[in-house]
C-alpha cells in the first residue's frame, strides 16, 4: 500500500517569516515520529523577493520538492504570491491565504499593475479557500511578525498534531521572550480558520 | 535504537556536524550561497578552529596547510568559489595530505543565487580528486566523515559536492558523538609538499596510482549501491536527482552513485547487464552519461532530460514517462524580483548614479540588485572582483570621453578587488571606484570580514579600513561619504566626474538590517503633490495610491532618505 505523504507549500514575500513557519511545522512532524523533508532557497531570493518553502511528511519521503498539482495545503502569506504558486494545489487541497497585499517593485515603479481580482481567481481555481486576516491580527497583537504563527495556528486545525508539539516547536525556534506572544498568536490563528 | 538522537538538519548543518564528529580541527571558507551555513554551524563546536578566509583560494590553502600539519581540515565554498580556488586545488591533488582534507563545493543548479550553473563534478575528473555526491542530509553527514577517511587512506583531498537542494533542504539525521583523531604532526618532506618540477613528476605518477586504487574501491564500496527492483529496468543517479528518480520510478532497479569520481566502471558494467531500459538521471551536465557511454553502454539521459535548471519530480516524470503531470500556472502576474531592503544605504548612492551618463561595472553582492529598475545602475556583473578590472578594460578601449565607474562591496573588495585596483593604478587608469561599505557581507546573511574588526569565532581583530587600503594601493583621491546624505553627495559627484581619476568613493553606512529601526516616516497627503521623486529611491516601503505617496509603516525603518529628497517637506 502506498503510504500517504502530506505536502505543504508555504509562500510569501522575503522577510515575512515563511521559513520560520516551515521550521516550526517540520519540527512538529519530526516529533510526531514522521519522516520529514523540507526545501527552500536562501540568499538573493530572500531580499524582498518571492519566497516558497516546501514541506513533506509521512512514512517515507524521497523528494524534498513537491510536484505540481499534489499539494494538500497552500499557505499563502500574501495573496499575489498565493496565486503565483496555486498550480501546486491538488484537486482536494486547501488554500489558507492572508488577504494582505504587498506591492512588488514592478508595481511600485509603475511597470505593471497589482491584479485586482486575485481572490476571485484563487476561488475559481480552488474549492477550499480559507481567507485569514493574519497580518492585521498580528498588528493588533502588537507585533506584525507574529503573522506566520497566526497562519500556523490556522493550518493546525486541519492537521492531527496535538497542541503540545506545536508549543515545544515554537519554544525551540523562537526567542524565549517572544514565546508567550507567539502562543497567543497561534491560538488566535486556530480560531480564524473559517471559510 | 531509541538511544540514537535524531535531528532535522539542512545539508549544510549535517556537513558541519559530520566534520565535528570526524574530529576536524581546522575549517575555512568564504561565504557563498548555498554553502555559507556550513562554517556558521561548525563554529558552534568549540573543538574546531574556524575562519572566514578572504577568498576561496586563501581558504583552500589554509585548509591544505592544516592538513599538511597533520590535522583533519575542511574548507567550504560555493561552486564558483572553486574556480577561484582552482589553482591550489590542482596542486593539492599532487601533494596529497597528512590529516584528511575535505573540500565542499555547493553547486547551484537553477541559479537561485549565482551567476552560472557550472557542474563541479568535472573538477574531480579535471584535477584528479575523488568526488562524493550525497543525496540527503544523512548522507551529507556520513559522506563528510567518509571523505576524511578516504582522504587519509588514499593521500588525496576529497571533494564533497552538494547542490542547493542538499544544502538548504532539511532531512532527518541520526547524530553520533565526536571521535578525536590523533594529530599526525608536521614532518618536512619536500618530495611530497614542494612541487618543484623535479618532485611534481613523482607526485603525478603517485596520483595516477592513488586514483586507480580509488576506482577499485568505488567498484565494491557501499558508497555506491545497487537497489534491486525490476530486472530489466535500471536507473543510474546521484545527488538529489536520485531522490526524484525514486519518487518517479519506485519499482526500478537503481545504481545510486555516492562517489562519481573516480568513475566505478566495473560496477556500472555489472549493473547495466541485462537491462533493457537504462536511464541516467542527473542534474545539469551529462557527466555520468558521458562516462557510461564511454563504456559502450546504451543509456537514455540528456536526450530527454534538460541540460539547464535543476530537476524536480515533475521534470523527471514528464521527460521520461507517458504519464505526464499537467498544470497551468497563472499568467500575467507581476513578477517579484528581490529588491534592496527598506533603508538600504545603497539606494541613496544609486539614486544619484542613475542620473549620470556613465558606464557602470558592477560586482557581486546585495548591490547587484541595483541592476533592476528603478536604479538600472549596473551594466555588468561577471564574478567576484570583476568590477574594477572590467571598468579598466572598458576604459582602455573606449575613447569617447564617457566616464567609467566600478562598484564593489566591502567584503568583495577584500576578496578579489584589491589586485584589480593595484592594476588600475599601475596602468594609469582613470576610473571612479565606489566601495559600498555596509560593514558586513550582506547578501549571504551578515558575515564578518577584514573590515569589520571581528573574526568568525567572535574575537576582536585588526579592523582594516578600505579607504586607507585604497590609499596604500596608490589612490590619491579618496572620499568617504554617507550615502544617506544625498544632497551633499550630489555636489561631490559633480566635482568628481569633472576631475581626472583614478578616484575612490567609499560609501559607508551599515546594512539597514543591522541597525535599530528609527521612527517611521509618514506622508502628509495635503502637501504631497505626487511628483514621485522619492519613489525613485526604489524603497519597498513606499507605494503610490490615488496620486499620492504612501509609506507602509510595517516596512519603513526611518532612514529618512525620502524626507531629504522631498522638496515640499511632505514626508515627516
Amino acid at each position: 500500500m502506498k503510504s500517504k505523504i502530506t505536502n505543504v507549500v508555504t509562500c510569501g514575500v522575503g522577510g515575512q517569516g515563511v521559513l520560520l513557519f516551515t521550521d516550526v511545522l517540520a519540527d512538529v512532524a519530526v516529533s510526531a515520529g514522521m519522516d520529514v523533508k523540507k526545501s527552500e532557497v536562501h540568499g538573493m531570493a530572500q531580499r524582498g523577493g518571492s519566497v516558497i518553502s516546501q514541506l513533506r511528511f509521512g512514512e517515507h519521503v524521497f523528494s524534498p520538492l513537491i510536484e505540481e498539482t499534489t499539494a494538500d495545503f497552500i499557505v499563502g502569506f500574501e495573496k499575489l504570491e498565493t496565486l503565483r504558486y496555486l498550480h501546486f494545489l491538488s484537486e482536494k487541497g486547501k488554500v489558507i491565504v492572508d488577504s494582505l497585499e504587498i506591492a512588488p517593485m514592478p508595481v511600485l515603479t509603475g511597470a505593471s499593475e497589482y491584479p485586482k481580482d486575485i481572490m476571485e481567481r484563487i476561488k475559481t481555481r480552488a474549492k477550499n479557500v480559507y481567507i485569514i486576516d493574519a497580518f492585521n491580527k498580528a498588528v493588533e497583537l502588537g507585533e506584525s511578525r507574529t503573522q506566520n504563527v497566526i497562519m500556523l495556528g490556522a493550518l493546525s486545525r486541519f492537521l492531527k498534531f496535538p497542541f503540545e508539539l506545536y508549543k515545544t516547536a515554537i519554544e525551540k525556534n523562537i526567542k524565549a521572550k517572544f514565546v508567550e506572544l507567539n502562543i497567543k498568536a497561534f491560538e488566535i490563528g486556530k480560531k480564524l480558520a473559517r471559510k | 535504537m531509541e538511544n540514537i538522537k535524531r535531528s532535522l538538519l539542512s545539508g549544510d548543518e549535517a556537513i558541519a556536524r559530520g566534520a565535528w564528529e570526524a574530529g576536524c580541527k581546522v575549517a575555512s571558507a568564504y561565504p557563498g550561497t548555498p554553502s555559507t551555513q556550513i562554517l556558521e554551524n561548525l563554529v558552534n563546536y568549540k573543538e574546531v578552529y574556524c575562519e572566514w578566509s578572504t577568498n576561496e583560494k586563501v581558504a583552500l590553502e589554509v585548509a591544505l596547510g592544516a592538513a599538511l600539519a597533520g590535522v583533519r581540515s575542511l574548507c567550504a565554498m560555493k561552486h564558483v568559489g572553486l574556480n577561484v580556488a582552482a589553482d591550489p586545488l590542482f596542486s593539492s591533488a599532487y601533494i596529497g595530505v597528512r590529516g584528511g582534507l575535505v573540500i565542499v563545493t555547493a553547486d547551484d543548479p537553477g541559479l537561485h543565487s549565482s551567476q552560472n550553473e557550472q557542474d563541479n563534478r568535472y573538477y574531480g575528473m579535471f584535477a584528479k580528486i575523488p568526488v562524493l555526491t550525497p543525496s540527503d542530509s544523512q548522507e551529507a553527514k556520513d559522506f563528510t566523515k567518509l571523505a576524511f577517511e578516504l582522504s587519509e587512506k588514499y593521500d588525496v583531498p576529497v571533494i564533497l559536492r552538494i547542490t542547493t537542494r542538499i544544502a538548504h533542504s532539511k532531512t532527518i539525521v541520526a547524530l553520533d558523538e565526536r571521535k578525536e583523531v590523533e594529530d599526525k604532526g608536521y614532518t618536512k618532506d619536500i618530495t611530497k609538499t614542494n612541487l618543484l618540477p623535479q618532485f611534481a613528476r613523482g607526485r603525478h605518477v603517485s596520483l595516477e596510482e592513488r586514483m586507480k586504487k580509488l576506482e577499485e574501491y568505488g567498484n565494491t564500496a557501499s558508497v555506491n549501491k545497487i537497489i534491486d527492483g525490476k530486472k530489466n529496468f535500471g536507473v543510474i543517479a546521484d545527488g538529489v536527482a536520485y531522490e526524484y528518480a525514486r519518487e518517479v520510478f519506485p519499482k526500478a532497479s537503481f545504481l545510486k552513485l555516492g562517489m562519481v569520481w573516480p568513475f566505478p566502471k566495473e560496477l556500472v558494467k555489472k549493473f547495466a547487464q541485462g537491462k533493457k531500459h537504462l536511464y541516467v538521471i542527473e542534474e545539469v551536465d551529462p557527466f555520468l552519461e558521458m562516462l557510461i557511454k564511454s563504456l559502450g553502454i546504451k543509456v537514455i539521459g540528456k536526450d530527454k532530460l534538460p541540460l539547464v535548471e535543476e530537476l524536480n519530480p515533475r521534470i523527471v516524470r514528464n521527460s521520461l514517462t507517458e504519464k505526464k503531470t499537467t498544470f497551468t500556472p497563472e499568467t500575467g502576474l507581476p513578477s517579484r524580483p528581490p529588491a534592496l531592503c527598506p533603508g538600504c544605504p545603497h539606494a541613496g548612492l544609486f539614486y544619484l548614479l542613475q542620473r549620470k551618463d556613465v558606464i557602470i561595472a558592477g560586482d557581486i553582492g546585495c548591490y547587484t540588485l541595483g541592476s533592476y529598475p528603478p536604479h538600472n545602475t549596473m551594466d555588468t556583473c561577471v564574478c567576484m572582483g570583476g568590477s574594477i578590472t572590467l571598468a579598466h578594460g572598458i576604459e582602455k578601449a573606449l575613447h569617447n570621453g564617457k566616464r567609467v565607474v566600478s562598484i564593489i562591496g566591502d567584503s568583495t573588495f577584500f576578496h578579489m578587488g584589491m589586485p584589480g585596483l593595484v592594476n588600475a593604478v599601475y596602468n594609469k587608469g582613470n576610473q571612479i571606484l565606489i566601495i559600498v561599505d555596509n560593514r558586513t557581507t550582506g547578501m549571504t546573511g551578515h558575515q564578518d570580514h577584514p573590515g569589520t574588526g571581528k573574526t568568525l569565532m567572535g574575537e576582536k581583530t585588526k579592523e582594516l579600513d578600505c579607504a586607507e587600503v585604497t590609499k596604500a594601493c596608490g589612490i590619491d583621491k579618496v572620499h568617504v561619504i554617507d550615502p544617506y546624505k544625498i544632497k551633499e553627495n550630489r555636489n561631490l559627484f559633480r566635482q568628481i566626474l569633472s576631475e581626472p581619476g583614478p578616484t575612490v568613493i567609499v560609501s559607508r553606512q551599515p546594512c539597514a538590517l543591522l541597525v535599530p529601526r528609527k521612527a517611521v516616516k509618514k506622508v502628509d497627503s495635503e502637501k504631497c503633490n505626487g511628483c514621485k521623486l522619492c519613489m525613485s529611491l526604489g524603497c519597498p516601503a513606499m507605494s503610490f495610491v490615488d496620486g499620492k505617496v504612501v509609506i507602509n509603516t510595517a516596512f519603513c525603518v526611518g532612514c529618512a532618505m525620502c524626507a531629504e529628497l522631498c522638496a515640499r517637506e511632505a514626508i515627516v
